[in-house]
């Protein structure tokens, strides 16, 4: 087990590199140059030629490539023009919402999605199972920016039930109400991700469990007289459920990918609304280091997920 | 033919045509002939069938007889004209322009640039699937290791900067573009399925006699996979139609003039619009469920038929 974490974890460092490599490229073929914005426009070009040289702008891209890396092992992704704060704190107030946002959704997917699940697989072949079938074949279908759209539309405007934008409301204040309204700004967002987001959950374990309810160990223990019962929570469940609990790390790259969708639809003041009004101003140091951060972050998900993996199944060790 | 078997045995050639027949009769019908059986059998398939073959044809062929440009232009007179009069069938949006042309051009574009981004995406994961699954080793390692880095990035965004720094683009670049980021998917089924496909027992036999390994993958392995690879394609494409959609929506899809199913529903990012001009997009946002719905079950109903065809006996993937 240990080798399999050694060896994914030696994996993650070249894959790193390239990423950020490649972030920085992107980085660097956007049109404009760091200083536009924040020097007056009258300024003299010869000037903007001396700023450009006591920044090594005009060092071969391997050295600012270098000195890029240098100043983001020191915490430092540099200003944004548009905000004039520090990147870094830009990220840290909009990371919290999003993140709010996306552990709500997936607290709500594995709660819609387990007992779906084990529901369909309990009453395989029948009515239940046809209808959660329908259901997961209705979600997984349509795109998730439509469903946004019609959610707020109806939930949102029509009937008027939630917020349709913002984070938190302007007239909240103590603990208590700046909580609760918390909570209604992301309980619709959260909802739509989380009733949409539950097919890979409930297909694999419906099948997880059918197999299992076939499986020579669930026929011994019924003949030795276990009631049904408790061969569904001891066998049943203890196989099935671990591996879903590992899902959880490859479910952050959708998250985070639907995240956007979800904070432009709900005007939800996250890291996607972050880039994309980044993407609008041309505001290129808070684009890097948002692309770095989320290629990071699904980084980090997948060897979460892969080490979870390892732990539970035996079967994707190396020996 | 006929008189070389007399020769050899007795029995006559009205005997060998009963025979032949009954043979035919009880042999397992062919997979072409099982997938049109599920669809019979099943009405709903039929429809969702129907509809998207009419659809698409509709599409392109009213499209033929609109003017975009001349579409495109502002119209004051219809300012945000109600629906369901003669002139504008679906209304108008803020520039006067009809709903219900713009409509027809986004669905002919949105559904071309999803066919296109099926057909590029899909070709390449197959390959690279068939590839890396078939020599193993050192090959499918390093393949592998390409997929997993894919797989780390960011999609949406980075295809955003992309976008953003392009100067120009039209709709064959972003589909060339969205084409990097699909792949994968599609990929990681076929290298799976081509794992397990190699280590039977007509790829050794093929391997003893010499065949040459790409006539192997194409010529031997692929075929015996198609079916998945049917499936698999349809259930991208229906997929796909929410790709460019998403992105256009976003504002980064098809470039300013060119209507797209996406840029419909961006109507209703506007909190004004979203209630009051409800005919702006909605209808476009009932299209995409539509056409998605449709698509997605014919890929269900063609997994069924595999299943069936697997069922009778026949030697599938």
């Amino acid at each position: 087990m240990w080798k399999t974490i050694l060896r994914r974890v030696l994996i993650m460092i070249p894959e790193l590199v390239i990423l950020s490599i490649l972030v920085f490229l992107l980085a660097k073929a956007m049109p404009g140059d760091p200083f536009t914005g924040s020097i007056n426009p009258k300024a003299d070009p010869a000037q903007i030629h001396h700023l450009m040289e006591i920044h090594g702008l005009y060092d071969p891209w391997y050295q600012q490539y270098w000195n890029w890396v240098v100043h983001l092992f020191h915490g430092d992704l540099g200003m944004s023009y548009e905000y004039q704060e520090p990147v870094v704190d830009l990220i840290q107030q909009r990371g919290a919402n999003t993140l709010w946002l996306a552990l709500f959704t997936m607290v709500l997917t594995y709660a819609i999605g387990l007992p779906l699940g084990l529901y369909a697989a309990h009453h395989e072949g029948k009515l239940q199972d046809t209808l959660v079938r329908v259901y997961t074949y209705v979600t997984m279908s349509i795109p998730f920016f439509v469903v946004l759209v019609l959610g707020i539309w109806i939930f949102g405007y029509a009937l008027n039930w939630f917020p349709t934008s913002g984070s938190i409301s302007a007239t909240a204040t103590g603990f208590g109400a700046t909580t609760m309204s918390r909570l209604g700004h992301i309980i619709l967002p959260g909802l739509l991700g989380a009733l949409f987001g539950t097919v890979n959950i409930v297909q694999y374990l419906r099948s997880e469990v059918i197999d299992a309810k076939h499986s020579d160990y669930v026929r011994t223990a019924r003949s030795k007289g276990v009631p049904m019962k408790d061969i569904y929570r001891h066998h049943i469940f203890r196989n099935s459920l671990l591996p879903i609990a590992a899902f959880a790390g490859y479910s952050i790259t959708g998250l985070l990918g639907g995240s956007i969708f979800t904070e432009m639809v709900f005007s939800y003041p996250g890291m996607g609304l972050l880039f994309l009004n980044a993407i609008n101003f041309r505001d290129y140091t808070v684009i890097t280091a948002l692309v770095l951060l989320y290629g990071f972050l699904n980084l980090m998900g997948t060897l979460l997920s892969d080490i979870v993996l390892s732990i539970v199944d035996p079967r994707v060790r190396i020996e | 033919m006929k008189r070389d078997i007399e020769d050899v045995t007795s029995i006559s050639a009205a005997d060998l045509e009963k025979l032949s027949k009954e043979a035919a009769a009880e042999a397992t019908p062919s997979r072409a002939k099982i997938m049109w059986g599920e669809f019979k059998a099943d009405k709903p398939a039929m429809a969702s069938l129907f509809i998207l073959i009419f659809f698409i044809l509709f599409v392109i062929v009213a499209s033929m007889f609109i003017n975009t440009p001349k579409m495109m232009e502002t119209n004051l007179m219809g300012y945000y004209a109600k629906p369901f009069t003669p002139e504008y069938w679906l209304g108008a949006d803020s520039g006067g322009r009809s709903i219900a042309k713009e409509l027809i051009v986004g669905s002919r574009n949105s559904i071309s640039i999803a066919i296109g981004l099926t057909i590029i995406s899909s070709t390449f994961g197959i390959c690279w699937g068939l590839i890396s699954g078939y020599y193993g080793g050192m090959v499918d390692l390093a393949m592998q290791r390409v997929y997993d880095f894919m797989m780390i990035i960011p999609m949406l965004m980075t295809i955003i900067v992309i976008v953003t720094i392009i100067p120009h683009y039209n709709a064959i670049t972003l589909t060339l573009i969205l084409s990097i980021f699909y792949w994968m998917g599609t990929s990681r089924l076929i290298r799976s399925r081509t794992l397990a496909e190699s280590q039977k027992d007509y790829v050794a036999a093929s391997k003893t006699s010499g065949t040459g390994n790409l006539k192997i993958i194409f010529r031997e392995i692929m075929p015996n996979i198609s079916s998945l690879i049917i499936v698999d394609t349809t259930l991208s494409f229906a997929e796909n139609i929410g790709v460019e959609t998403g992105l256009s929506f976003l504002g980064f899809g098809l470039p300013m003039g060119t209507p797209s199913l996406g840029t419909l529903i961006a109507n209703a990012n506007d909190p004004e619009n979203i209630t009051g001009y409800w005919w702006t997009w909605f209808p476009a946002a009932l299209e995409i469920i539509v056409l998605c719905l449709s698509i997605s079950y014919i890929g269900q109903v063609m997994r069924r038929a595999t299943n069936a065809a697997q069922r009778r006996g026949k030697q599938q993937d």
